[in-house]
């Protein structure tokens, strides 16, 4: 098997399930026979949250390990586990509109302009938004250039995204440190000069 | 050889929460069929017989929330800062002997132990709805005594204003105290006139059986229309003071947890909304009451003050 069939063929299937596995976690919890503990929808809160953080940083991980490896090949994991982060923070969004805020557009509102870690998680889900609905192969081709820029909307959105996390946590900050540490990781590693014969990320669709 | 006999409010009868839900239709329907009532079926009946009685400490007809939950789900980071971590770890804690030092402006100060605290007073189930400060809420048949009674037994000095209660400091028994991001002991403190409050109780147990570590045992403050965290849990010391004790929250974050904490769904904490709160196991929100819904029985303590700057 070739590096490409490698990719798409074991790589794609395995990182597919991994990503479908919180979602799995929960079904089975709720439909299953199984528990979603005392209260069931902080647990479907924290569970999507936590996972479409997760995923965005892997998202973020592509490109550096593109460089690292050489392995150009692993941009055909990027678009979904892109799109996999952004429906946990679909989920996540409707959970909390659902009910928390009983699909009230005033309570929604002075949530939001109240607290800040509300408006501060509801920005990064905004800004997710264009970069979901412009995922399509078509897109990618009709934007051209401007995909690319428009795209880059993903790091203030996972900076948003982090900063949520690290608000809602009660007392103790040291819980997301893991996750700033890996986003900083990240960043710095696209310093990183790419080695020879990586193409650059768009042309690869 | 001495065999002592637990004293009545620590006496453990196993009800479970379909009995307590249901109890007088249950109870009366196998009395009627004959079936002989046990000690403690006979007494769980005699309680909600009384609860209905006592419809104004009772509150509401909202079901109780199952045991399972209340003993499951749980706020004591002494134990784990996880929902669930205190259940798993209370295995540490050793329930007896238990002292209690009881200092400060109080005409009877000395080291109780807790039996000798409690044996004088008479223990009574009281259901409250109980609202934490993180909006949440459940409803929980608790079993204790006044404390109004109890403080009345010390005789607190003239110059008593404020009781300060500490929770037990021992870091083998609490492993949560290891972590340094508290500054342990855990201290709570009322006013002498809400501590008086004969909706203030110092209880032992919940659902007619002992309490669980995870609970607070041996014995916890419970004061229902105040955010849950003004309930200290395994209590070591009750010291009677002139100045307003400096509560364990309101010292990490003073603009977020402040030392009167009654529930308020006008104040905001500064991260979120206390104007509604999910009773465990709903899935959708419910308005929160002010003073948690017993604003009839104590509003009057506030009378004058500011709630949105003593909040």
């Amino acid at each position: 098997m070739n590096r490409a069939a490698l990719v798409r063929h074991a790589l794609w299937p395995v990182v597919f399930a991994a990503a479908l596995g919180p979602a799995l976690w929960l079904a089975r919890a709720a439909f299953g026979g199984g528990t979603l503990g005392a209260d069931p929808v902080k647990t479907l809160q924290v569970t999507t949250g936590l996972a479409a953080i997760v995923l965005l940083l892997a998202t973020l991980a592509i490109t550096p390990l593109r460089r690292l490896t050489g392995w150009s090949e692993l941009i055909r994991l990027r678009r979904m586990l892109g799109l996999w982060s952004f429906a946990y923070v679909l989920l996540h969004a409707v959970i909390y509109f659902v009910f928390d805020q009983s699909l009230d557009p005033a309570l929604i509102w002075s949530d939001t302009v109240e607290h800040p870690r509300i408006a501060v998680g509801f920005a990064a889900f905004l800004l997710l938004i264009p970069l979901a609905l412009t995922s399509t192969t078509a897109m990618i081709r009709r934007l051209g250039r401007r995909w690319g820029l428009l795209h880059r909307l993903v790091y203030p959105a996972t900076v948003l995204g982090l900063l949520h996390y690290l608000m809602v946590q009660k007392l103790d900050w040291r819980v997301g440190t893991w996750y700033v540490v890996a986003f900083t990781v990240l960043m710095l590693l696209r310093l990183v000069r790419p080695r020879a014969g990586v193409r650059p990320p768009v042309a690869a669709g | 050889m001495l065999i002592r006999r637990a004293p009545d409010l620590r006496a453990a009868d196993v009800t479970d929460e379909s009995l307590y839900q249901n109890r007088r239709g249950f109870l009366a329907g196998l009395a009627a069929a004959g079936v002989a009532l046990t000690l403690g079926e006979r007494r769980a009946l005699a309680q909600g017989l009384a609860r209905e009685g006592g419809a104004a400490l009772r509150g509401d007809d909202d079901p109780l929330t199952p045991f399972e939950t209340v003993t499951t789900y749980n706020n004591f980071y002494e134990l784990g800062t996880g929902k669930d971590d205190p259940a798993r770890n209370a295995g540490t804690l050793r329930l007896a002997p238990w002292k209690v030092r009881v200092e400060g402006e109080v005409a009877k100060p000395g080291d109780y132990d807790l039996e000798d605290l409690l044996r004088p007073h008479r223990a009574e189930e009281r259901v409250y709805r109980h609202r934490c400060v993180e909006a949440w809420s459940m409803v929980i048949p608790w079993l204790g005594v006044p404390l109004k009674d109890v403080i009345a037994r010390l005789e607190p000095t003239g110059r008593a204003r404020f009781v300060e209660f500490t929770t037990l400091l021992d870091p083998v028994q609490l492993p949560g105290q290891k972590s340094r991001s508290f500054p342990w002991p855990y201290v709570e403190g009322l006013r002498l006139d809400e501590a008086r409050h004969p909706l203030t109780l110092l209880a032992t147990g919940l659902y007619g059986k002992s309490l669980l570590g995870q609970n607070g045992a041996p014995i916890r403050l419970v004061v229902p229309w105040k955010y849950g965290f003004k309930g200290g849990k395994s209590i070591v010391k009750i010291r009677f003071t002139t100045s307003q004790p400096a509560n364990t929250w309101a010292v990490i974050a003073p603009d977020e947890y402040g030392f009167y904490a009654n529930v308020n769904p006008a104040v905001d904490h500064p991260r979120w909304s206390q104007a509604r709160e999910r009773r465990l196991g709903e899935y959708f929100k419910r308005k929160t009451l002010p003073f948690n819904g017993y604003a009839d029985q104590v509003a009057g303590l506030y009378a004058g003050m500011d709630l949105a700057r003593d909040y």
